[in-house]
């Protein structure tokens, strides 16, 4: 698991990675940055995780294989690995500069060794 | 038609610069081909990008293909490098139709009949469009106008759906595929169907009530600044939820092809006009 975390971490921009459980918002493994307040941050982005899974099936655009927030001065970036209800999400935090398509290949490529 | 249009490539692959694309490029398109029609589009434009009337059949070519936000796009651009554009005035006021905004319809059609008084087509479009019949597609001045009859009918549309596509007047899909919500989930503007082509517009506004607290709690814990977006991508399509207020919530759902990339850019349009719309209730 802290290898798969390694991975993501080594990309430069990220602030952090974690390993979340989705159905109670818990961490089940972490590799933080100091000042990012892990515990909550995991219990928001499993409810988020939550209320997107639900939305985007009822919308027909089937379970989200990944998504991100972006905010003025970073962001969070997720993919549900397993079962999207209760499965593990894969978690980082960038800063805003930070190359997109390679924080999701890494998040992709830790769920499939997590999961 | 097909001698034409050898004729004209050879004219073209000996003097690329030249204007010839423009009729290889209807000639294409005229015949259906309209892969073929695009990339000559194309090509003219890298070479000509500030040519209204390459601007214009790139533009009939993407309706035809029914990229109709594309459409939009490169019609608007011809009418800023030529405000006299008929053709793209025609464009535009076809598009604005297509999403039940009838007075930017009509105001574009009385725009170009400014600019060509004797311009038989256009009264023609005017007087269908007030039958509420669907306009003709603009086609290339030179060309004869399709008859009146061959103009398919417009779809029943009810005049609470035309003010709904209003908020979103000249973006692809504007009565589908966009939703406006409050922060209690109550829908504000837009519809959603499902693949089977089922409304779930109530249900999913009901599910994204709340995401706009919860994102910026998030963002805020996180020492991130205010939240500007959440792209995500699904199983078959993907979607882009932006906030044009604090409380409002809107969201973009598009086909798994569209890339994230571009759909942040098309919510960030439909952003633009949520707000205008709103500030305006």
């Amino acid at each position: 698991m802290s290898k798969a975390l390694d991975l993501i971490t080594r990309v430069r921009g990220v602030r952090g990675a974690m390993l979340v459980s989705a159905e109670d918002g818990l961490i089940v493994a972490e590799q933080l940055m100091e000042g990012i307040k892990g515990g909550a941050v995991a219990a928001l982005a499993a409810s988020l995780a939550g209320r997107l899974r639900r939305a985007m099936e009822a919308a027909g655009t089937g379970t989200s294989v990944f998504w991100h927030l972006q905010a003025e001065q970073g962001a969070l970036l997720v993919v549900p690995g397993g079962d999207a209800a209760d499965g593990i999400l894969v978690v980082a935090v960038a800063e805003p500069d930070v190359n997109i398509g390679l924080v999701r290949l890494e998040l992709l490529r830790a769920a499939e060794t997590v999961v | 038609m097909a001698d034409d249009i050898r004729a004209l490539s050879a004219q073209l692959a000996q003097d690329p610069q030249s204007l010839v694309f423009l009729r290889l490029g209807e000639a294409l398109r005229r015949k259906g081909q309209l892969e073929g029609a695009l990339r000559v589009a194309m090509n003219g434009l890298e070479r000509h990008p500030h040519l209204a009337d390459a601007h214009d059949l790139y533009a009939r070519i993407l309706t035809d293909k029914h990229d109709y936000e594309r459409a939009f796009d490169e019609w608007d651009m011809a009418v800023r490098i030529a405000p006299h554009h008929t053709g793209a005035l025609k464009g535009l006021a076809f598009l604005y139709f297509k999403v039940g905004d009838l007075a930017q319809a009509e105001a574009h059609l009385e725009q170009a009949r400014k600019v060509e008084p004797d311009d038989p087509s256009i009264d023609q479009a005017i007087a269908m469009m007030r039958k509420g019949v669907t306009p003709p597609t603009p086609e290339q001045r030179a060309a004869p106008s399709p008859p009146a009859a061959a103009a398919a009918p417009a779809a029943a549309v009810s005049s609470s759906g035309f003010d709904e596509a209003r908020v979103f007047a000249g973006l692809e899909g504007a009565n589908e595929g966009l939703l406006l919500i409050d922060g209690a989930g109550r829908v504000l503007g837009g519809a959603l169907r499902d693949g089977s082509g089922a409304d779930v517009t109530d249900r999913v506004a009901a599910y994204l009530a709340g995401v706009s607290q919860e994102a910026a709690r998030t963002a805020k814990l996180l020492g991130l600044g205010a939240w500007n977006g959440l792209s995500a991508e699904g199983q078959h399509g993907n979607v882009h939820l932006a906030h044009p207020t604090p409380d409002a919530l809107l969201l973009v759902v598009r086909e798994r092809g569209m890339p994230l990339g571009r759909l942040a850019i098309l919510a960030q349009r439909a952003t633009t006009m949520a707000r205008r719309w709103l500030e305006k209730q």
